[in-house]
């Protein structure tokens, strides 16, 4: 359970105060899945971060699974990332000269897992993105998108409950996008973890059941979606040009 | 997690990135290897030294002449010198002594057929021998009808019948000293590379033999001849002191000084020379510690900037491993594993290559370097205090980010 409270994250540039986020209320139960959209600088990553643990607000309040998070020390923080969280950057951030299984297992180190499981879940993590064969490159002989892969198997390792990710399907094709928020999908509906993703595109939102609209650092509307989609349900773009407009 | 992940964890880290560990450790060798060997050679010189004098033994003392002299009835700068009739007079004065004995020491130049080398010719007696604990290996020292008759004959240093003989039996061979033929009776027994000026370079002839024959007009001044230095033998250690005073008393009568002048010859007991050398050979090794110093200090600026450039990058990393559940001491941890893995590699390929200079210097036969176990410590303790200290400053402040600080920076 994610509750935020009336948080604001104010970066000093020198002499101009620069309000990532001014004031936000979010509520997000355990087992939702959310989007996060809103135009570039509307403060997404800034908020997806602080709900990840990887920052703090400069004020209000967050309290996750009713701790509150913004009182902790640093080590709390990261054990609180180690148990709970899973995060997929929008740069991916993988260790360069790492093959993609020992990038897998980092975390698992840090979690105290014993190395003969620990080879065996980061195996794990890796078949359920579909990168079984890819296992020994490293992320310069990987595409973008089997980067993006290797990032989430890091992110799921852990079996965090809750899975953040900022931009996921943003450098990669439809189809592989399609691929991702699949994945997204069976492990919210199949172990229950709590999903959150930021796009900017609204048919990829869509799949969620729920999406939260940031402008300038506030949240502008919070909506349940009505019918999400279901991951390969097709483009009303694409629906359009094959000639067959339904009303959706 | 333990300490063997931590280990393999740093390891592979450094295995990561080869060129940057390679680069930390050859600053570190190269600290290390040059004070090592520095402080070999400066010990091994001082030890070299200070053994000659040793052998000198401890109730033999040494009179020199003194200083150059600057006297009003002189007329200018000349070296003060020491007579043959000051060796007499102290031989016929000193009491509680087993001998006097003097020694005239020149450069000639030294032929055996076409080979030629330069070498200190000293003329001594009999006595002197015995009194400087010169031993024969092969052949015999002059006997004393051939000392009191002038007869050329030589005894020869273990080095000068290496370069001259080259492996032919020396005895019975006629040399040349600037060009007065001379019969080789004897070889010295080999004093070993003690340092500067070992017997082992010289030419022994008796010394009447070199005033009539060799040294020249040089060694007489004023109808007298002079002596390099003269040296006696005291009964017990106990009287050194008192034989110095007698000494001193006998020489500034023979040299005519007013009670205030200034001596014109030296009085020095082993004592005494272990003190003046003690101060040179400090300054020698004061001076290769700098140098060793200066080396220490660049491989250390080398090490803290290889550190230093890999900061940005060390920096994401350890944001990204906080960001998965990474405690700051698991990272200290790591990164201490890492440096600590380089320095002690570093410091001990460095000790290896020291060791070998000062084995390569001990083989030239100038010198034998010793390797000391303070200037390993040090040489090792600093490059290991430098590669930690520059490894983990850069480490522990991108700690104390915040994970998505440390990912953002530049
Ligand atoms: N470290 C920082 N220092 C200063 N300003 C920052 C910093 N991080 C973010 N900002 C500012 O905060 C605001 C929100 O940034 P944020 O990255 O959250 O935007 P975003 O909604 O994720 O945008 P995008 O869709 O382009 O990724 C922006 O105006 C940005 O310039
Ligand atoms: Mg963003």
């Amino acid at each position: 359970m994610i509750e935020i409270e009336s948080v604001t994250k104010v970066y000093q540039m020198g002499e101009t105060e620069v309000r990532a986020l001014n004031g936000v209320d979010v509520h997000i139960g355990q087992g939702e899945m959310t989007a996060i959209m809103g135009p570039s600088g509307s403060g997404k990553s800034t908020l997806l971060a602080i709900i990840g643990c990887l920052d703090v607000p400069t004020s209000g309040g967050y309290r996750l699974d009713g701790e509150n998070v913004e009182s902790m020390s640093d080590d709390e923080l990261a054990d609180i990332r180690s148990r709970k969280i899973g995060f997929v950057f929008q740069q991916f951030n993988l260790l360069p000269r790492a093959t993609a299984l020992e990038n897998v297992t980092m975390p698992l180190t840090y979690a105290g897992v014993s190395g003969k499981e620990r080879r065996a879940r980061a195996e794990e993590a890796l078949r359920k993105v579909g990168l079984s064969d890819r296992m020994h490159h490293r992320p310069n002989e990987l595409s973008g998108g089997q980067q993006q892969r290797v990032a989430i198997a890091r992110a799921l390792v852990n079996d965090p409950a809750i899975l953040l990710a900022d931009e996921p399907t943003g450098a990669l094709d439809s189809k592989t996008g399609t691929e991702i928020i699949r994945l997204f999908q069976t492990l919210h509906r199949d172990y229950g973890q709590t999903v959150i993703y930021v796009t900017h595109d609204p048919f990829i939102a869509r799949h969620t059941q729920r999406i939260i609209r940031l402008a300038d650092g506030q949240v502008i509307s919070d909506d349940r979606v009505a019918e999400p989609l279901e991951a390969g349900a097709p483009r009303p773009s694409e629906l359009a040009l094959s000639g067959s407009l339904v009303v959706l | 997690m333990n300490i063997t992940e931590n280990f393999r964890i740093a390891l592979r880290a450094l295995a990561a990135n080869k060129l940057r560990s390679a680069l930390t450790m050859l600053g570190i060798i190269i600290g290390v290897a040059s004070v090592v060997a520095l402080m070999a050679i400066g010990a091994g010189a001082t030890a070299g030294i200070t053994a000659q004098v040793q052998g000198i033994g401890s109730n033999l003392i040494i009179v020199m002449p003194g200083r150059l002299q600057q006297g009003p009835n002189r007329g200018g700068m000349q070296p003060a010198a020491l007579y043959y009739s000051d060796y007499e007079a102290l031989a016929k004065t000193l009491k509680d002594v087993n001998g006097v004995a003097p020694s005239y020491e020149t450069q000639a130049t030294v032929v055996f057929e076409t080979r030629t080398r330069s070498a200190g010719v000293i003329g001594i007696t009999t006595k002197y021998a015995e009194l400087r604990h010169y031993d024969i290996e092969q052949g015999r020292f002059p006997t004393p009808a051939e000392q009191q008759s002038g007869a050329r004959v030589a005894v020869v240093g273990v080095n000068v019948v290496r370069d001259l003989f080259g492996g032919l039996n020396p005895l019975g061979r006629t040399i040349k000293l600037n060009g007065v033929p001379f019969t080789v009776i004897g070889v010295l027994e080999e004093q070993g590379s003690g340092g500067f000026g070992s017997a082992d370079d010289y030419v022994m002839v008796p010394l009447e033999t070199g005033y009539d024959k060799l040294f020249g007009a040089s060694a007489v001044e004023g109808g007298k001849r002079k002596v390099s230095n003269i040296v006696i033998s005291v009964k017990d250690e106990t009287a050194v002191d008192s034989v110095m005073a007698q000494i001193e008393r006998t020489l500034r009568r023979q040299h005519k000084l007013a009670p205030g002048d200034e001596a014109d010859f030296l009085v020095l007991s082993q004592t005494q020379l272990l003190d003046t050398l003690s101060q040179i050979t400090a300054i020698l090794t004061a001076f290769l510690g700098a140098i060793a110093a200066i080396s220490l200090l660049v491989g250390g600026i080398g090490i803290m900037n290889i550190m230093l450039v890999s900061v940005t990058e060390r920096t994401k990393e350890i944001g990204l491993r906080k960001a998965v559940g990474a405690k700051r001491g698991a990272i200290l941890l790591q990164f201490l594993v890492e440096t600590l893995v380089l320095s002690l590699l570093g410091g001990l390929l460095g000790i290896a290559l020291g060791v070998g200079i000062a084995a390569a210097v001990t083989a030239t036969g100038v010198i034998t370097a010793s390797v000391t176990a303070p200037s390993v410590a040090l040489a090792f303790g600093f490059a290991a205090a430098v590669g930690v200290l520059f490894g983990l400053y850069p480490a522990w402040r991108a700690a104390q980010l915040r994970p998505i600080e440390a990912l953002r920076y530049e």
